[in-house]
């Protein structure tokens, strides 16, 4: 250069300041409109996602709660008789429970709560000593070592004939199929939503890279490694999927965050409840987080790797076109 | 250097393009490619640059048979040929200045190294001022201008230039032609396809005339 140096001096008119050359650009464009598609199309499906995700989680956690408190209590119900002293027979049967190993607590229903109890069929005001009403006591068990209701049982109709337990086992039973049936739901859904997710995220990134092919195709020819052509791509799509996928996640975190906190606003008002028996808590919990945090990586992954067999593919087809003249669809006529 | 043997090109079922095509460009030579338009001659740029490869014959780059060296070994072979597309192919995103040193950046070297030598030779095909413009604000002859830049700026050992100066005025033709002289007393060899007489007429060089997919080479 030092030749041409030379010469370019002799020709050259009087030396001008020095322009300054603005700081470097990346060699893949920043921003354009299919980089901005794809980021807004990622931030949807990253958001639909994290919440359908949030929304099988509370599903799952609702259904196990519904089967887990009503399998944590048994009942013993004993029916009015002439010759039975209730109280009494509430008692010995509340402490004939408590002997068996496996059970925590026993609680005798009063008069006032089991008023309350048939308050919505007899009315209020209702003296439940003028009517022939079982009496209840709520007896917890241990879930993971319950007792020998069979032994329970017996012991209980020796002692009290007007006894009868019942251990919730139908209400369990189908419980615990309603909760499976809803979980299997809830995760199918969470499949289909992934699976749309997967193929959005792709063929989005597929697509704002066409409109790069020009790229590939020049750094190709100043002699670009496939290498570094994939990885300027890389870093170019994980920057879009992580900004996209972080404005979802971030999103959907909100939406329970703002769900939770009306929830606990309202508490004990009907439309709360309501809310609250259908989905039970809106708290997103430490599985949630990491629920959304594994949805963020996951598209930034497959954005990244996208773009990279993507780019190989194009610099593939770029070489096939080489070595088959036959394939004459990108040059220009010679 | 380069060295053609029997060389023939078709594409698809269609008549050959090029037939039986027999030369070498030596080191440190300088010849004009010339021929009627449609005779093949960006094709035969794009055989010397690797980008397509022959139907039968042999070719030689760099002493090595095309037909044999594997793909992840193109873009290192690349590195020693420059080309100037006829369409310029630069990047629109990226500033005259940028568009320069791309072949540089994309060896990974750094800015600061490389920084100087740009701007010397952007200012040499007058472009010193239109360092941080972008691509689609240059007019054709700028364009065209950058684009020999980048096929210069890493001192290629071939350079292969497609109507280098088909969209500039004269005075700037003849500066382009001393600027690739130079470059050739420098050490590269120099293949510059053009239909432009008298261009030619400015040289003693080597003539290679393609008609009718055959090639005669006048020295």
């Amino acid at each position: 250069m030092t030749d041409m140096r030379d010469t370019a001096e002799t020709e050259q008119p009087a030396r001008r300041p020095e322009m300054r050359v603005r700081p470097t650009a990346p060699i893949v464009p920043p921003s354009n409109v299919s980089g901005n598609a794809l980021m807004l199309v990622i931030a949807i499906m990253a958001f639909l996602a994290c919440l359908t995700f949030g929304a099988v989680s509370m599903v799952r956690a609702t259904a196990a709660s519904w089967q887990s408190e009503i399998s944590r209590e048994i009942t013993i119900q004993i029916k009015p008789d002439d010759n039975l002293d209730m109280e009494q027979a509430l008692k010995d049967a509340r402490d004939l429970a408590l002997t068996f190993t496996g059970t925590r607590d026993g609680t005798i229903v009063d008069k006032a709560a089991t008023a309350r109890l048939l308050e919505p069929w007899l009315g209020d005001g209702l003296d439940i000593d003028e009517l022939p009403v079982p009496r209840l006591v709520i007896v917890t068990i241990d879930e993971q070592s319950p007792p020998d209701f069979t032994a329970m049982r017996a012991a209980l109709s020796q002692k009290i004939p007007q006894a009868f337990l019942d251990d919730h086992r139908t209400w369990v039973d189908r419980l615990v199929a309603m909760a499976r049936t809803t979980a299997f739901i809830g995760t199918g859904v969470l499949v289909l939503v992934f699976s749309a997710m997967v193929l959005t995220v792709v063929f989005a990134t597929r697509g704002a890279l066409s409109g790069n092919r020009h790229i590939v195709e020049v750094l190709h020819f100043v002699g670009a490694e496939a290498g570094f052509v994939a990885s300027e791509f890389q870093k170019h799509f994980l920057k879009i999927s992580l900004k996209g996928s972080l404005a979802g996640g971030l999103l959907a975190a909100l939406f329970f965050a703002i769900a939770g906190f009306w929830q606990g606003r309202a508490i004990a008002t009907p439309q709360s409840d309501q809310a609250t028996a259908l989905f039970g808590s809106f708290s997103m919990g430490l599985t949630g987080y990491l629920g959304i945090a594994g949805t963020i990586a996951v598209i930034a992954l497959l954005t990244t790797l996208t773009a990279r067999f993507t780019v190989m593919r194009t610099i593939h087809e770029i070489d096939q076109i080489r070595s088959d003249p036959s394939r004459t669809d990108q040059l220009p006529d010679s | 250097m380069i060295h053609f043997e029997n060389v023939g090109l078709r594409y698809g079922m269609g008549p050959e393009i090029l037939r039986d095509l027999t030369f070498d460009i030596p080191r440190r030579s300088f010849q004009f490619l010339t021929g009627p338009s449609g005779a093949g001659k960006t094709t035969l740029l794009r055989l010397l640059f690797l980008s397509l490869q022959p139907t039968r014959g042999i070719i030689r780059s760099f002493d090595r048979e095309i037909s044999t060296i594997p793909r992840d070994e193109l873009p290192m072979l690349r590195r020693r040929i420059g080309i100037v597309f006829q369409d310029f192919r630069l990047l629109d995103h990226l500033t005259t200045y940028e568009n320069v040193a791309l072949p540089l950046r994309v060896r990974g070297k750094e800015e600061i190294s490389y920084r100087a030598d740009v701007l010397e030779l952007l200012k040499w095909v007058g472009l010193g001022e239109r360092i941080n413009v972008l691509p689609p604000v240059l007019s054709g002859g700028e364009k065209q201008r950058a684009a020999i830049a980048r096929a210069l700026i890493d001192r290629p050992e071939l350079l292969l230039a497609d109507e280098p100066t088909g969209n500039v005025d004269p005075p700037m033709a003849r500066r382009l032609l001393s600027l690739f002289l130079e470059l050739n007393r420098l050490g590269t060899a120099v293949v510059i396809a053009t239909h432009d007489l008298s261009l030619m007429d400015q040289v003693e060089a080597r003539r290679m005339i393609l008609s009718q997919g055959r090639l005669d080479i006048y020295d």
